[in-house]
């Protein structure tokens, strides 16, 4: 690492337009060493970072918008078909189930993972060491994959041989992942059991950031534990509340291999989100166009969430929030 | 009635209890795992599914040492351990120049990396997968290591920018009064100092490149550019009713990350207050 920073120094960038995030090209390498040091670093620094992100990210996402107006099998040059995808994907059945399913999975996740990340976050912000042992346990679902945790679940959920096979656990005991109306409810449960680990601690790292003066003053004006939690806790997290709310919700744009792997969609249509539509499309029917399509749609409403989040929470005016203090 | 409430909120009882609950729900299903790895396939089917295992095997095990998992743990590592090392390369002087320039075009670009959080990257993997072919990299690691360093960009740099903000602005400032260049503050200041930080967004990178599924699933294709969750994968299309024995792969491709976790546990934590604020 040193060594490769080392040998970037001296460069120069050739000024702002250079900084579009156009192509991969490498910086180029000028001897003008002192130029640009002056006002503060030079653009050279950050244009390797740039150029990846926006070769192999920024570059995609315009892409996806532009496939979506063509069809294409994968192989050989996308032909221009206009609007012809758009009208499909927004009238196929299929596709609209997908939409509202994904809808209604973004909704109940947050539902579920939001009030137990909250709950558990203060109680583990506590100094006593079993909490700090708890949070370490609580970390342990973020380490296993997706694969292996959707692989995991299927078995465990298995009507003959998993969870519905301990006589103890009998209210257990049920087609968790083959009936239709349950199917849905399980993949929020196991999406719950992967995330809700990382929502926790960052509510915990939230509640230790709070600074204890407010706590203290709240006591000696008679505050009990339920006011303070209302009046001071929930608005000092609001910033944290709104982080990860936004994960959450963008993430339930992004659940395509836990479904993948545990249900493929099915039984039926029960479990066929947004992401695994697109992927069925894209690499079953190889209808890449078709899927382009319903993936802008992904990418639009990601970014549409986070605009409306991040304007009606004043999240850009994150850092005044200790002001009087 | 009133009474009974403030001694519930007194004592927290509610977290306590949401606390042991979640406990039971997070360590139940990897007592499981790890019990039923060690079962038999026959003893599988008759045992209770949470007793102990009788007798205990490790055949499981065995099996998936053969089935090609060294090859997949090198391909593993090796994708993780480039792309990670790529990205903190490129990530800490990008963090660095947004921080202490006041150019309106790395403004900007911060902004663009924060958009790279709020929005589905997965759904882009189309144009990736063109992309990747037209580059003659399909199939090969570098076809996981390059879209996974750009996937990674986003968070990295957003975790580091806020991190160096808090180094205060005077220790830069003497160096720039003995003539150092921003290189050279990079080195000797930036670096040693955010040392945590980055260790923080290592480990996370490392874990999403590490138990990444959908680049490897569409971007590689033959066994020799295959890694761990894709291996694990495979493995369970072949031995699909082979319970213990794709359990057994489930847990030895945690492993390595289990591993890297003990080790970067401590500022995984910290990191993540001084990343996300609160």
């Amino acid at each position: 690492m040193t060594d490769a920073a080392g040998a970037g120094a001296g460069r120069d960038s050739d000024g702002p337009g250079l900084a579009m995030p156009v192509d991969a090209a490498p910086p180029g390498a000028r001897a003008g060493r002192k130029r640009g040091e002056r006002g503060g670093p030079n653009l050279a620094m950050a244009l390797p970072a740039l150029a990846m992100f926006g070769g192999f990210a920024l570059a995609p996402m315009v892409l996806v918008f532009v496939l979506g107006f063509t069809q294409w099998s994968g192989l050989g040059k996308p032909v221009w078909t206009g609007l012809s995808n758009w009208h499909e994907a927004v009238h196929d059945p299929v596709t609209q189930g997908a939409g509202w399913l994904t809808l209604k999975l973004m909704i109940t996740s947050w539902l579920v993972q939001t009030p137990i990340c909250l709950l558990l976050g203060v109680f583990i912000a506590g100094r006593q060491r079993y909490r700090s042992v708890l949070a370490v346990i609580y970390f342990v679902p973020l380490l296993l994959s997706t694969v292996a945790i959707g692989i995991t679940f299927r078995a465990l959920l298995d009507p003959n041989f998993g969870v519905s096979a301990a006589p103890s656990l009998a209210f257990l005991a049920h087609d968790w992942l083959g009936d239709e109306d349950l199917a849905f409810y399980s993949i929020v449960a196991v999406v719950s059991w992967q995330f809700i680990p990382f929502h926790t601690l960052l509510y915990q790292a939230g509640v230790r950031q709070i600074p204890r003066i407010i706590y203290e003053a709240a006591i000696v004006d008679g505050a009990g534990r339920l006011a303070m939690f209302w009046y001071i806790t929930l608005p000092q997290l609001r910033y944290t509340i709104v982080t990860s709310s936004m994960l959450i919700l963008v993430g339930s744009l992004t659940y395509f291999d836990l479904v993948y792997v545990m249900t493929g969609g099915g039984p039926g249509f029960a479990t066929r989100l947004l992401p695994l539509d697109m992927f069925l499309s894209a690499f079953s029917r190889r209808e890449m166009g078709r899927a382009s399509a319903i993936a802008s749609l992904l990418v639009g409403g990601g970014l549409l969430l986070s605009l409306v989040l991040v304007r009606f929470s004043g999240f850009a005016r994150m850092r005044s929030q200790q002001e009087g203090l | 009635m009133r009474n009974w409430l403030r001694v519930v909120f007194r004592f927290n009882i509610l977290g306590a209890a949401a606390g042991v609950f979640w406990l039971v729900v997070v360590v139940l299903p990897l007592y499981w795992i790890v019990i039923t790895s060690l079962r038999s396939r026959e003893g599988f089917f008759e045992a209770q599914p949470l007793d102990l295992p009788s007798p205990v095997t490790f055949d499981n095990y065995r099996h998936v040492l053969e089935g090609g998992y060294f090859n997949y743990l090198t391909n593993s590592v090796v994708v993780t351990a480039v792309t990670v090392g790529l990205t903190l390369l490129i990530s800490v002087p990008a963090a660095h120049a947004i921080v202490h320039s006041p150019s309106r075009i790395l403004r900007l670009s911060f902004q663009l990396f924060l958009l790279g959080l709020a929005i589905p990257l997965q759904a882009t993997i189309i144009p990736v997968y063109l992309i990747i072919s037209e580059l003659g990299v399909y199939d090969t690691l570098w076809a996981l290591v390059l879209p996974g360093i750009a996937f990674a960009i986003p968070l990295t740099i957003v975790i580091l920018v806020n991190f160096l903000r808090d180094i205060p602005r005077e220790l830069y400032e003497a160096m720039r009064i003995d003539g150092a260049s921003h290189w050279r503050m990079l080195l000797h200041l930036t670096l040693p100092l955010s040392r945590p930080a980055i260790v923080t967004v290592m480990v996370y990178d490392a874990l999403n490149v590490w138990n990444g599924f959908l680049f490897p699933l569409i971007l590689t294709q033959s066994p020799s550019s295959r890694v761990l969750p894709l291996g694990v994968w495979s493995f369970q299309g072949e031995f699909n009713i082979d319970v213990p024995t794709v359990l057994a792969y489930v847990v030895m491709s945690t492993i390595p990350i289990v591993a890297l976790y003990t080790v970067g546990r401590r500022y995984l934590v910290s990191g993540l207050t001084a990343g996300f604020g609160k």
